[in-house]
């Protein structure tokens, strides 16, 4: 039995995660059209390589990889391209994104997938390779393209696989379910994981509210060595990867570092099912279960849903009542966002669709004054001053900000969670990181700027110096020769008279 | 001597002073001259905070000129790129009252990079000429266009241009460089039954 330490902080809001009867996974009938966004994932958006008119099949990829940190889309199902175009896709700012939206003909054909027959033979780079144009992301929320994870070197070898089924935020219970039913290709595709990175151990870390999952976690994992099936009590936030490798390890991921600095690496069960998917079957990651949840639903559940889903078609199969219901959120009640759009398609970061009542999770109360009561500070799991943060981020301090470590702030939501003045501290958090990137992304652009104007002012100077001095060298050398006394003048009249003369000799 | 400068302590303690003032006074010179710092150390950190979009909308012909400017004494609220956030930064590196931003050099505008027309461009290379950071790409009688993670925006390619096919488009706005704006503060407070009600009679 292995030791487990304690986080900093932690709420335990009411966890309804019995309302979506994690364990079993319901169908989806397929759509009429899907809705595929080109940016998915943290990263570039990808480039549409199929044109309106084309016919796709399953399986296919329909937008590819650009720029380093990019990650590529495949068709779910065969059809044909009807619109490449702007429309909303799942982000909290509410606005639209190239997406690619195809109708779907009903037919479900697929390109023939191909895997690799013996991981363990191939090579690191052929399996990243793999990975990466599968398209993998991601899937506990956050969308960092997994074949670049899997790729950064650092300077200590990774040696633990941390399998986060933590799942800590209340209502979800996608990994949940993926644990319980698919059990053994979570634990292959977190074997293939650990063998990438050459992690000696693999943690499959439950938290001890799913004991389901972690029965179904052990049985699949009694014949590995290596693996070891870890539970610890339920806490808000102990699913943050940071938070549960402290939890773990007791040991904690440096200020602005990431795991891999530790020898650690974070996935998600749902993650590494895709890569198991990817390299065994070949097949692209095309669908995810995704938990539909909420008082204002009929029929609440699990469901494996083509990615491009539309939102509201997934709500109508699960007897959405729209009178009842207050908003839809994309993600969990802590850190999701309001769908303002129904038309909004499951992307591959879409863990959790909420319809909650009214009574359910109220609509925010009015902000009042802070009152300085410190609660958010005893709470926070990074162990930052809420309060301080809130202020410098009111006063746009970014100095200060970013001396008080704004940047290791996990957005969990828990210190507006327990705020008695009802502050949206989140909001002050994520508004001051994203002015902060924008001013060092500024910089960096003006710094380059700066480079290139000093550059060009240099080469124009030294181009006229080059000038000034060939001109200068001509004027010279014009003078030399005149003082040596061969003038080019007199020395061409004379040319011409010897000329002149010999033509008269001959005649 | 000795006995005489005794008898006098004053004239002992006054060559002593000169002595040391002499000392002092050459070590420091020495130091000047050795550890002399070249350039303006106060106008490159006041270059550190203009935007370097080198537009020449203050009047000087680019940044390092108006960093140079300021850093003899010229007002810091020329810089229409900068906006307020570079008057405040300024301010605050000179310990200075911060300035609105002055019009007769322009108004504070979102940032827009340049953008050719490629079909219409006649390849004059008067933009290239132009640039003041080399970002335009291009050859005599070919086609010319613009590198855009380079392009400062300052819009000295577009008068130029005989042709006018040079458009100054915005560089932000859409999904990839939207943040969370912070929180509106008008709720604030009315939460006693009372103010709702007096609001709402006054609405």
């Amino acid at each position: 039995m292995r030791q487990i330490f304690d986080i900093h902080g932690g709420i335990h809001p009411p966890e309804r995660k019995e309302l979506s009867d994690p364990g079993f996974v319901m169908d989806c009938p397929p759509p009429s059209k899907l809705v595929l966004p080109v940016t998915q994932h943290i990263g570039a958006p990808a480039r549409p390589i199929v044109e309106v008119g084309d016919t796709v099949l399953g399986g296919q990829m329909i937008a590819e990889a650009q720029g380093p940190v990019s990650v590529p889309v495949h068709s779910p199902s065969s059809g044909t391209v009807t619109a490449i175009a702007s429309r909303a896709v799942p982000h909290a700012s509410g606005m639209t994104d190239t997406c690619i939206e195809i109708t779907l003909d009903g037919r479900c054909e697929w390109i023939t997938c191909e895997g690799v027959a013996d991981w363990r033979a191939e090579s690191k780079a052929v399996l990243l390779d793999r990975v990466r144009l599968a398209g993998v992301a991601g899937l506990g929320g956050a969308g960092f393209p997994t074949a670049i994870k899997l790729a950064s070197d650092r300077a200590i070898g990774i040696h633990t696989l941390v399998i986060n089924g933590t799942e800590c935020e209340p209502y979800i219970t996608a990994d949940d379910t993926v644990m319980q039913c698919f059990a053994r290709e979570v634990v292959e595709g977190a074997e293939i994981l650990a063998h990438m990175v050459g992690a000696e151990t693999i943690l499959l870390a439950v938290e001890d509210n799913k004991h389901e999952a972690a029965e179904a976690m052990k049985d699949a994992s009694a014949h590995l060595a290596s693996a070891e099936v870890v539970t610890f009590p339920t806490k808000y936030p102990s699913g943050g990867e940071k938070q549960l490798i402290e939890l773990l390890l007791n040991v904690q991921v440096p200020s602005g570092g990431i795991p891999a600095d530790i020898g650690v690496l974070c996935q998600n069960p749902g993650t590494a099912m895709a890569v198991r998917a990817a390299l065994i079957d070949g097949k692209p990651l095309t669908d995810r279960i995704t938990t539909l949840t909420g008082m204002a639903l009929g029929k609440p559940g699990n469901r494996r849903v083509m990615l491009g889903t539309p939102i509201g078609e997934l709500l109508a199969l699960g007897d959405f009542n729209s009178e009842t219901s207050d908003r839809v959120i994309h993600g969990g009640p802590m850190m999701g966002f309001a769908v303002t759009d129904l038309d909004m398609p499951v992307v591959k970061i879409t863990n959790c669709v909420l319809a909650p009542t009214r009574s359910e999770i109220p609509p925010p109360q009015p902000q009042q004054a802070c009152i300085r009561c410190g609660l958010c500070a005893e709470v926070c799991p990074a162990s930052l001053l809420p309060q301080q943060l809130y202020w410098f981020a009111r006063a746009k301090d970014q100095e200060q900000l970013e001396r008080h470590n704004l940047m290791d702030c996990i957005e969990c939501g828990a210190c507006a969670y327990v705020c008695p003045s009802h502050i949206p501290l989140v909001q002050y958090y994520r508004s001051a990181k994203g002015s902060m990137r924008e001013a060092s992304k500024e910089k960096l652009r003006s710094d380059n700027s700066r480079v290139r104007f000093e550059a060009r002012q240099e080469r124009l100077e030294r181009e006229t110096a080059a000038r000034d001095a060939k001109r200068a060298a001509r004027k010279a050398a014009a003078e030399a020769r005149l003082e040596a006394g061969d003038d080019p003048v007199q020395a061409a009249i004379e040319r011409a008279k010897a000329k002149k003369a010999q033509q008269e000799g001959e005649q | 001597m000795l006995e005489s400068l005794s008898a006098q302590p004053i004239l002992l303690a006054l060559i002593a002073l000169v002595g040391m003032a002499l000392l002092f006074g050459a070590l420091l010179g020495f130091a000047a001259v050795r550890f002399e710092v070249e350039g303006n150390p106060l106008s490159d950190q006041i270059n550190g905070i203009l935007p370097q979009t080198q537009c020449g909308q203050c009047g000087y012909p680019g940044c390092r000129p108006y960093a140079e400017a300021i850093a003899e004494g010229d007002s810091i609220n020329k810089c229409p790129p900068g906006g307020e956030d570079t008057i405040h930064a300024l301010a605050d590196l000179l310990d200075v009252e911060p300035e609105p931003l002055d019009s007769e050099h322009g108004t504070e505008a979102e940032p827009t990079v340049a953008y050719i027309r490629e079909a219409e461009c006649i390849g004059c290379t008067k933009c290239i000429q132009a640039c003041p950071v080399d970002a335009i790409l291009g050859a005599a009688k070919l086609m010319h266009t613009v590198i855009v993670d380079e392009c400062t925006g300052c819009d000295l390619c577009v008068e130029p241009c005989p042709v006018d096919c040079i458009d100054m488009i915005p560089r932000k706005g859409g999904i990839q460089h939207w943040f969370w704006p912070l929180p509106n503060e008008s709720r604030t407070g009315n939460i006693i039954a009372t103010d709702r009600e007096s609001e709402q009679v006054a609405a």
